[in-house]
């Protein structure tokens, strides 16, 4: 695929490149520099693997004084530098370009500190999501933010695009969870945003910084908060006839005081493909399913899940599913955690990430199908009902480059969708290069004027990560 | 002083002082004026009549409305559908004996939360969406009202905590909780400041989901010192877990429960700060650290200004300090004992004080400038409540 343009090479940093790579290997270690064309081919994409471009040179730092040194180097010769976590984006936000040094953060993998009686761990931004919780777990404890790709993906990447994950609807998202990082600014300047303590004066720079997709700055430290994990959990299945029937149970449920901490909705498509990998015990007979988690001790779940049951009886859940076991539970999960995995083994996809609020579901829903259909491709979706993300993954052939463009319109299409009931193009994966160019369906000129005017005070030249999130023209620098 | 009764209006008022420029004060409804450093400026855009619930849908918890609505009108919107803004915003006017209903955008402006901000989070942690009148006069939105959204830069953060200096807020709109069917607080007596925190660190660290940890010293309305902890679920719930983390915290004696109107009254009075509103001469301080610092803060604190006054709350994360007002009203002495840890913000104080010694944490110089850039990218004429927050801000 070739619709979406990447900025034209800057011909002066390319033939610069030796001159380049000289000074870079006089600011880190030989084994952090990648210049061979095979290796540094590793790093030509990430999980939005439509677009491929290898970059001049790839860093891998060991310290924060390095990725300083490594940021302030390219900024003094103007040159493009893409940030990088595990490569794990599912909308390009970690693909580079020709005349960007990309800077990934794998080797900075350690957690520094564990602070039980605060709640807090330090951590460096390489260390993955799954890392810490697991750091912490046998103490009773949990990082909360739980992207699918928590095995993989970084938290250095998770600030950068604010993720989320199918547990957010109690606990929030990244941005809810990190008390303060460490970033170098793109001259190579090191400051420290927030900390140990909470809500620090001045301007919200962490909020900030969370969700802005490498383009402020390149942390290198987090301090997030662990938080103590339930007496037990337990996800229950309910299948429903219809998705109408699934989405007003769930509306139900919240009105009834209920916020259980997980709600995640798979139409059938979705379910065949998930059980077919996971062998979760998912019910094959039924149009919507309904995975909701509720949390406490024994006695709590059962009464919590009793009134849940009797609200779903109430739209006409035809068929419940208790986990009774920890087996059940983590295979329940590994099914719908593997749900873009799964669905990679039967086709090529892309996968949607709008937002909408949740009293539109029934409707996005049957629009979505209709979409799907005018571009005769077909769609499975998956999403974390209670909070209106949805993530329809459209099939497609990669090989046939009219469906794969195909493909590409009907998404757009499913994402101007969202915005047009009241929702967003991206609930967590982030706009990237992917969602790039439908920006202008969600912001007005002004509002992307000053989102760039903002963008410029920490990057007035357009270094950091600069392919991605504003559209190509009209960048404002100052 | 301007009232505007749309946000048209008040962008176009924006707009005619841009002509002019003249630098303005932004005011709700006045009851939190003490707060921050005195604006420089010459006229005043007052967002009272801008008012109203605007969107309320219970089933997606989310509520928006405009940023002169009364703050008791948000809550008791949200109170006839049971739910309620989980960040339990401080109301100001105990402290600075001002009248009038509080406004959500003041709300906003300076990031309130209460006690519960330790479990679920801040102000700025629930606030999805905001619309706001930038120092070009363009009406601008950020977020919306959909709880995950990483469309583009977070201005809404941005705006949550700027008092009012990156732009006029015109609606706010918030994610909801639904309220907890009880509460209940757990109380242990006579425990010293290392033991207080040591158990409010072990209950907020217990899965029991304690929704609020206090410590008032002896004197602080009660004869003893009293560590709360608060409980709020379903009853049953509470009935289950109260024993539990009693039984998890008999190392600290054995704890009574109180419930139903004298809980509630506590935790009011522990979110206001009433019990150190009085006598209204003393500068207030609120002391933002980790928890684990916290008695050996208080002992210094102790050590350098006798006269000071405290209890901590979130825990022992937030220390909230009466000094007398005077001199430096312990700016000094207070920011030296917390060093790099955390920050103290000087929240009431005379005039003359607040416009000497810095109201917030000084930052360091990279940050500074950084600010600076991003007030000038939002208010490039610096016309928006100029010096509220810095005087170069």
């Amino acid at each position: 695929m070739t619709a979406i343009p990447f900025p034209e090479p800057r011909a002066d940093v390319l033939a610069r490149r030796d001159f380049l790579i000289e000074g870079l290997a006089k600011l880190v270690p030989a084994s952090s520099l990648v210049t061979s064309e095979d290796e540094r081919r590793a790093f030509e994409t990430d999980a939005f693997t439509a677009y491929r471009r290898v970059p001049l040179a790839v860093v891998l730092p060991e310290t924060t004084e390095q990725v300083s040194a490594v940021l302030g180097f390219c900024h003094q010769h103007q040159v493009p530098v893409v940030p990088r976590g595990a490569g794990t984006s599912l909308c390009g936000g970690a693909i580079p370009q020709e005349d960007a040094v990309v800077i990934g953060l794998s080797k900075m993998s350690r957690i520094l500190a564990v602070n039980y009686p605060d709640r807090i761990a330090k951590v460096q931004a390489g260390v993955t999501n799954l890392a810490i919780t697991n750091a912490v777990s046998a103490d009773g404890f949990f990082y909360a933010p739980d992207p699918s790709s928590q095995l993989a993906c970084t938290i250095g990447g998770n600030i950068g695009m604010n993720s989320g994950g199918a547990h957010c609807l109690k606990y929030g998202v990244t941005t809810n969870n990190i008390l303060g990082v460490t970033l170098v600014l793109v001259d190579g300047t090191v400051v420290e945003i927030g900390g140990e303590a909470m809500d620090a004066p001045g301007y919200d720079l962490l909020g900030l910084v969370c969700g802005s997709e490498g383009q402020l700055g390149i942390l290198t430290e987090a301090t997030v908060r662990i938080l103590p994990a339930a007496e037990g959990a337990r996800p229950v299945l309910f299948g429903f006839e219809t998705s109408e029937q699934a989405g007003e149970a769930v509306a139900a449920i919240i009105a009834a005081g209920i916020v259980p901490v997980a709600m995640e909705f798979m139409d059938k498509p979705a379910i065949d493909i998930c059980e077919a990998f996971a062998k979760a015990g998912y019910p094959m007979d039924v149009e919507a399913l309904l995975i909701i988690e509720v949390e406490g001790s024994d006695a709590e779940m059962d009464a919590t899940l009793a009134k849940i049951v009797e609200i779903a009886r109430k739209h006409g859940v035809k068929r419940v599913k208790e986990s009774k076991s920890a087996m059940e539970t983590a295979a329940i999960w590994k099914g719908r955690k593997s749900a873009f995995g799964a669905t990679g083994r039967i086709a090529d996809y892309i996968c949607m990430d709008g937002t909408i609020p949740t009293g539109q579901l029934p409707y996005v829903l049957r629009r979505i199908d209709e979409i799907v259909k005018h571009y005769g491709l077909r769609v499975a979706n998956v999403f974390h009902a209670g909070d209106g993300n949805l993530h329809p993954l459209i099939l497609y052939n990669v090989n046939d480059p009219e469906e794969a463009a195909k493909a590409e319109e009907a998404g757009n299409d499913i994402l101007k969708l969202c915005v047009e009931v009241g929702g967003c193009l991206t609930g967590e994966h982030g706009v990237g290069i992917e969602k790039r160019d439908l920006m202008r369906h969600q912001f007005h000129k002004p509002e992307l004027d000053q989102q760039m005017r903002v963008r410029a005070a920490f990057d007035a030249g357009w270094i950091l990560n600069p392919a991605k999130v504003f559209p190509l023209d009209g960048r404002i620098a100052s | 002083m301007l009232t505007p009764h749309t946000e048209e209006a008040a962008a176009t008022m924006v707009r005619d002082l841009l002509m002019w420029k003249v630098p303005f004060a932004l005011r709700g409804n006045g009851t939190r004026q003490g707060l921050g450093r005195p604006a420089q400026a010459g006229e005043t855009l007052s967002l009272e009549k801008l008012a109203g619930v605007t969107l309320h849908e219970p089933a997606e918890m989310v509520i928006s409305a405009l940023a002169g609505t009364p703050l008791c009108v948000v809550e008791e919107t949200l109170a006839t559908k049971g739910q309620m803004l989980p960040f339990e915003p401080m109301d100001h006017r105990a402290i600075y004996g001002t009248e009038g209903e509080p406004t959500i955008g003041g709300v906003v402006a300076a990031n309130v939360s209460g006690p519960r901000r330790v479990v679920v989070g801040a102000c700025r942690d629930h606030l999805i969406g905001v619309r706001f009148i930038n120092g070009r006069g363009e009406i601008i939105r950020s977020g919306g009202r959909v709880m995950k959204n990483v469309t583009g830069l977070d201005l809404v953060k941005l705006q949550a905590g700027a008092h009012g200096t990156l732009g006029v807020l015109t609606e706010v709109t918030f994610k909801v909780l639904p309220r907890p069917e009880a509460t209940a607080t757990m109380l242990f007596e006579g425990l010293s400041e290392a033991d207080a925190v040591a158990a409010m660190s072990a209950a907020l660290g217990s899965p029991f989901e304690i929704t609020g940890a206090a410590h008032l010293p002896a004197g602080m309305g009660g004869e003893k010192a009293r560590t709360v902890l608060r409980f709020e679920n379903f009853v049953a719930s509470i009935d289950y877990r109260f024993p539990a983390l009693a039984e998890k915290l008999k190392r600290f004696g054995r704890p009574t429960r109180v419930d139903g109107a004298e809980s509630e009254q506590l935790w009011l009075a522990i979110r206001d700060c009433t019990l150190l509103a009085e006598p209204r001469e003393t500068a207030l301080w609120r002391l933002s650290i980790k928890p684990s610092d916290a008695p050996g803060l208080v002992a210094a604190l102790r050590k350098a200004l006798a006269e000071a006054r405290f209890y901590l709350d979130w825990g022992g994360g937030l220390i909230w300090l009466a000094t007398p007002a005077t001199g430096d009203a312990g700016a000094g002495a207070i920011r030296s004992a917390v060093g790099g840890r955390g920050h103290a913000t000087l929240v009431r104080a005379p005039d003359a004080i607040r416009a000497t010694v810095p109201v917030f944490q000084p930052e360091p110089a990279p940050v500074v400038a950084l600010s600076g850039r991003i007030k000038a990218s939002l208010d490039p004429d610096r016309l928006i409540n100029p010096g509220r927050m810095h005087a170069e801000i």
